[in-house]
Parts: structure tokens; sequence; C-alpha cells
């Protein structure tokens, strides 16, 4: 059962010797309450109060990183069922499966390595790679090398023979991959490799008690990290095993199935493949390894994934002023558009796609949309006006000539009340149709 | 090692709305869908049964539109010059539920009339048995105007008569009362704001029985975060008991998908996006999957590719796991 803050504190020290990293023991008591922190960042906690916390101090779901060459991915730490109660922390982790019997693995792990696509600001990109054993243990190995040779982003490597799996792990130096994997008649050997090699360990069941007992029976020899692959043969076994294991980690505290979930989304079918990894990225994957990753499946889910994962708590936006693009002059026109980086990048992009010229200014909405600001009074001609005279655009431009989102074609009458000697234009509802709209009416 | 399942056990439900009605019931409708009744969060089979499968429509205009992708109109090519036509082919290709889009402006330019609408709304309905949901250009007048008549000339056929916001509802719920239809609210993103326009709605009298609400969502990549959150927080709401969240949820991602530059625009975006058309059918299919997870029941899409795939995912997510 899980311990409050005040039943923590007693447990603490209650010296406040900072060494935790965190002011009074009491703060550290709070994070430890809501799993933020771990009791090993206290040096002076005695042996007794560490049996007494060992249970609430463990984050329900364990934080699993896989590492190479100064790459890490992580899973776990999660704290909510959904999203809005707080926040999902560590997205999952994106990986695209090769398997040894391919033909110039070399030439497809590096053209997916370098793949990297721009979203808001972003680079995105996968963040590993699965190699699967399909041959022999010396096909594997050569495999594993012919990946390292064009990568170096971690790894999981799958093959359920233990003797295989020794030889791939041969192959990798330092590293933390995920081995997949152990079940019922292979664990022993299995758990006796993680450990060795310092991997973590995905365990495989075909139900939720097999899941639990295995995870159990393996985590009692000392291999802390694993990772679950509840059978997800249909979409709707899938969604009910992982929310159940999601809610026995959270809700009960049950360790046995307090990691995070391996997903296998693959499908012969490329679409069936993404509506497969859209649930996993939505209902609680903590890794999920994909057949297919041209860019066109690869780039809408690595965009779903960072969605899903913003911190609602904090919406994504940019600084409000005026922003220069396309080296503006003073009769260039004035766009006007809100703070909201998903807003901000979409218009900004579009103007600067267009090759004209603009002045480019963005109102503090609060981080919301056009329609949304305007729905909830952070986006009127008020504000507007206020903006133009906040950022000293009568001392930038000559023409004024100013351009609301077509949304808002309705403030249109007000905005010329508050700017009496400029211009008030309305532009196109969506971002896409800017080019057009400023080299046909502009 | 026997594992304790956890079960949720809700105290409210949300209520069951029937779209059309069939010659029994005073429509001419030959089939007839209901969405809702859900007691548990989408799909968690194993604590109550799903009683009804979210529905999928398909978005058809009154004209040929001319700001939609050109990969949609060349799918639908001169299928989609004329409704009737269309919502035939709309009904082929596995809808459950025909959206017609109302124009602001006929062909020629000139403001659409009642009586245009009014013959398009009438020739869809002998073109498909399928439920029909009607949309207002999307200006409030213009709605007001055209929207009155086809309710009168619908009479009975349990339509569903679209946009309700906060700024306009009056007139379209009249008209729902008084001809035996239903209406969707739409609030942007909001649940507070959700709420008070289904009391709003309520509060003219029309049934709860006969009201959609579309919270909004934005595509992926453009705010499906805020939808996906928001339709959340409204299902457990209405599961918790809260009388004015327990309405079926209707998603309109057909036309916020395919308005994305993903969607819309072949030429001249970055090589890592990929092939235009997998790429645009994949905006369309996992922003509806996403929301699907997070309770639609209602979405309406606009490529008949993407419906299949979705159709296929709910099939399975319907599936009851042994």
């Amino acid at each position: 059962m899980a311990l409050s803050g005040i039943q923590i504190y007693k447990l603490l020290p209650q010296t406040n010797c900072k060494d935790c990293g965190f002011p009074t023991c009491l703060a550290f008591a709070m994070k430890l309450a809501a799993k933020q922190a771990e009791l090993s960042a206290c040096p002076h906690v005695s042996d007794e109060a560490q049996t007494q916390l060992a249970a609430s101090a463990r984050p329900p779901v364990r934080l699993v990183t896989l590492k190479a060459n100064g790459n890490e991915v992580k899973a776990g730490n999660e704290t909510v069922l959904f999203r809005h109660e707080k926040t999902f922390y560590h997205k999952p982790g994106l990986f695209a499966r090769v398997r040894d019997d391919a033909s110039d693995i070399g030439t497809t792990i590096a053209a997916a390595d370098a793949y990297a696509v721009n979203y808001v600001g972003m680079d995105l990109t996968l963040d590993g790679f699965a190699v699967e054993s399909t041959v022999d243990a010396a096909a594997f190995e050569a495999a594993i090398g012919a990946v390292r040779s064009a990568s170096q982003r971690p790894l999981i490597l799958i093959s359920r023979d233990p003797a295989v799996m020794e030889a791939g792990l041969k192959a990798l130096d330092g590293e933390a991959p995920l081995i997949y994997g152990a079940d019922a008649d292979n664990w022993q050997a299995m758990a006796g490799l993680a450990k060795q090699y310092g991997a973590a360990l995905a365990v495989i069941a075909d139900s939720l008690d097999g899941l639990a007992e295995l995870a159990e029976q393996i985590a009692k020899t000392g291999v802390e990290n694993l990772v679950l692959h509840p059978a997800t043969e249909s979409l709707s076994k899938g969604l009910a095993l992982c929310t159940q294991i999601r809610r026995l980690a959270l809700k009960k505290n049950f360790q046995p199935l307090g990691y995070p979930i391996l997903a296998f989304p693959g499908h012969e079918d490329a679409g069936i493949e993404s509506v497969r990894a859209t649930q996993a990225i939505t209902k609680y994957a903590g890794f999920i390894v994909l057949d297919h990753y041209a860019p066109e499946y690869v780039y809408p889910l690595l965009v779903l994934r960072e969605n899903i994962y913003t911190d609602p708590q904090k919406p994504i936006q940019v600084q409000p002023g005026v922003y220069e693009i396309n080296d503006p002059k003073p009769e260039s026109p004035v766009m006007v558009t809100t703070n909201f980086s998903i807003t901000y990048f979409s218009v900004a992009n579009e103007v600067e796609g267009s090759g004209l010229p603009a002045w480019l200014l963005v109102t503090d909405a609060e981080g919301m949309s056009v329609l949304t600001a305007w729905a909830a009074g952070k986006f009127d001609a008020e504000r507007i006006a206020k903006s133009v005279k906040q950022f000293e655009l009568p001392d930038k431009v000559s023409k004024k000539v100013i351009v609301l989102p077509g949304h808002v074609a309705v403030l249109s009458g007000e905005l010329e009340e508050e700017l009496p000697d400029w211009e008030v234009r309305v532009g196109p509802r969506e971002a896409v149709d800017i080019p057009s709209f400023m080299k046909q009416a502009l | 090692m026997p594992v304790d399942i956890p079960k949720d056990k809700w105290p409210g439900e949300v209520r069951t709305v029937t779209l059309g009605a069939a010659a029994a019931n005073g429509g001419t409708r030959g089939s007839v869908v209901a969405v809702g009744g859900e007691k548990a969060l989408p799909f968690m089979h194993f604590e109550t049964d799903t009683p009804h499968r979210p529905a999928l429509a398909m978005e058809i205009m009154d004209r040929l539109p001319e700001d939609w992708s050109p990969l949609l109109l060349e799918f639908w090519g001169d299928t989609a010059k004329d409704p009737a036509v269309w919502a035939k082919a709309a009904e082929d290709a596995g809808a459950d539920l025909i959206q017609l889009q109302l124009s602001q402006t006929g062909a020629d330019g000139n403001p659409t009339t009642p009586d245009a609408a009014v013959a398009a709304v009438k020739s869809v309905l002998a073109a498909t048995g399928l439920p029909l949901i009607i949309f207002g250009p999307g200006q409030a007048d213009v709605d007001n105007e055209l929207l009155v008549p086809v309710a009168e000339a619908t009479k009975g056929e349990r339509v569903v008569l679209g946009l309700c916001e906060d700024k306009n509802y009056r007139t379209i719920v009249a008209a729902a009362l008084a001809n035996d239809h239903l209406v969707t609210a739409r609030t942007a993103m909001d649940v507070n704001l959700a709420k008070q326009l289904n009391i709003l709605i309520s509060d003219m009298g029309l049934p709860l029985e006969r009201v959609l609400m579309d919270p909004t969502t934005g595509a992926l990549g453009y705010g499906i975060e805020y939808g996906f959150s928001v339709m959340e927080r409204l299902r457990l709401a209405a599961l918790q008991g809260d009388a004015m969240t327990q309405l079926p949820m209707i998603v309109t991602v057909g036309y916020e998908t395919w308005k994305t530059k993903e969607s819309k625009v072949g030429q001249d975006v970055p090589g890592e996006w990929g092939n235009w058309l997998e790429r645009a059918i994949n905006w369309e299919t996992m922003t509806a999957m996403t929301l699907v997870e997070s309770g639609a029941d209602i979405v309406v899409l606009r490529h008949p590719e993407s419906m299949k795939r979705v159709r296929a995912a709910i099939d399975e997510l319907m599936t009851v796991p042994e």
C-alpha cells in the first residue's frame, strides 16, 4: 500500500541535510509519495525504514533504460491512466525491426537511422532497431554487426534460443539492449543472460496470471529491468490487457506487473499496422516495434507520440512578438496569429514558403490556437491592437496593412476602430492557403 | 499466480441516441443507427458489454467542393457532382451514416437558396436508405435560413441538424423539436462549455436522447491531444453520473485532417513526409483511431480507404476477447 508524504517523512532522518538534492526531508518525502524520487537518493535512511519504505518507494511502473553508445531510450515511471490527470512522462520508444535473413541490412538501417522529420521546430527520429533471429547464431551475429555499422541507437534483440541470444549479446559491447525474450520454457537461461550482459529482459506469456508469475520468478533471480509482452493478438485483447496492467501497477501497486509494456503492432498490411501502433501509443505501450517504417508511416506515428506525451499543463507556446519572415521591408504586410506553437509553426512555415516578406505578429493568447483563443476571449481586437503598439509595429511599417486569420473575420470591424490608420484585411481560415492569398491579395 | 483484475464500476451511463427513422416510426430510412449506451470506458469488455459500436459517417457535399484536397476530388471524380450519386457511392463504400454538408453558395456563385438545399437533401434521402446528418454552411444566419426549411421538408426522418453552437442554437433546436429531428452541439474543446450548451438545449425542451455533442477535435499534429483529453474527461464525467455529459460524441475527423497541409498538399513538401496519398489516409485513419480510443461514438470521414481501415479496427475492438 502506498504511503502518504507525512507517513514517509516520519521514517526519514528528519535532519534536512539536503544530501538527497531536496531542501528538506519533508519535500523529499512528498516527492517520494508522488513517485517522483527514489529512496536511494537519501544516504542516511535506516535499514529498518528502508524495509518499510521499499514497497512504497518503488515507482509503480519501473523505469527501464536501454542504452547504446551514448544513446538512451527510457520507458516507465508513469503515474497516471489518463494524460489529463498529470501527464505521460516517457514517450514510447519506436524501434524498426529487421530480420537476420534480410538482404542489405546496412543500407536499410542507415536510411532509417538517418531519418529525421521536422515537427514544430523539433527533429523527430526513430529511437532504435530490433534485430530478429530467423536463421542461426552466426547469421544473428552478422546481422547485429551490420546494424551496428549503420546505427549507434539502442537495440532490441529477438530470439527465444538462449544460445543464439548469447551470440547476439557478445556482438555488442558495453550496451544495455532489451532481449526478447523469456517464456515459461527458457526463462532461467534468459534471466542468466540478462544479468551477465546487463540487458533488460522481455517477459512473454499468454495470460496476465502467467505474465505476473513469470515476471516475479525472474525478478527473484535479481533481474530488475523487465519489460512485459502480454498477448495482444487483437486490438480489444491488447487494449484490455494493457489497461489492466497499468491499473494494477498504479492503483494496486502490484509489483509483478509494474514494468513497461512492449508492443508489436506489426502487420503485413502497413495501414493496419499504423492503426495498431496508434492504440499502442495512446494506451500505455513503453516500447513499440514497427515492421513498416517508410516515411508516410513513421511521420504520423512520431507526431502522434509527440502529441499524446505533451504535458497538458504546459501548452507548447512560442514567445509573443514580431517575427520577421523573408526579410520584411516597411511596406510589407503584417500577419496576425496566436502564440500556440502549432499555430505559429503552421503559419510561419506557410509565410516563409510563399517566398514573400511579411511581419508576423504573434499575440499572447496564453498558448491557445486562433479559434480556441477567440472563444475564450484571449484573442480579440483590443489585444491585437495592444500587441501592435507593444511590439512597436507603427515604427517598423509604412504601409500599415494588417491581416487577420479568416476564422476571426468577425473581429475586423472592431479592429478597424482600434487601429484607425490601418487597413484591416481578412486572410484565409487555414494556414495552408496563406501562400496563394499572399500572392493574389497582398 | 492468479491476478485480481481491477474493474471499474460506474454509477452513470451514456444515453442511447437513435439516428434515422424507418417507415414504422414515421420516416423512410432503410436502416437506423443507435449509438451511445456505454456503461464503461471504451471497449472494456471485461467490465460490461458495449451496447453499440462506434458508427462511421461519410461526409459529402451538396455540390462539388472547391477547397477539398485534390486527392479526394480525384477519388470521387464525377460522383461528387451530384449529391444523390455521391450518397449512394458512400453507402456502397460501407458508411453507416451520411453527413451532408450544405455549401454557402451554389455553383453559379450565388448564395444557396432554401429551395436548393431542400432539393439536395431530398435527393440524398431518395438515393440512400442511411440516416442523415445535415450541416449548414457554418454561418449563423445562413444556417438558420437553410436548416429550417430542410427540417420541415424531412419531418419525421430523425435527421441530425448541425451545428448548434453557443451563439446560434435556438432556431435549429426549435426546428428539430417541431419536426422530430436531432441536433448536434459543438463547443470548442472544453468540458464546461460542452455541458453549458447541452443545458441550454435541454432547457428548450429537446430531450437529450435527441442530442449529440461534438467537443471539437484537432487533427493529428494540430491539437489532437486537446480533443483526446477533453473527450476522455467528458466520458469519465458521464460515467461518474454527470447528466449533462451523458451524450454520445461525434467528431468530424475528415474535415479536420483533410485541411492539414500533410493531406492537402503533395508538392513542395518535405521528402520526409513520404508518399502523399498514404500519408493522407494515415492522417485521417490515425486521427479517427485515436479519438475512437477516447470515446468517439460517431466518426465522420471523407475517404473510403480510411473508412475501411477504421471499420476493421472497430470490428476488432468490438470482438470480446476469450
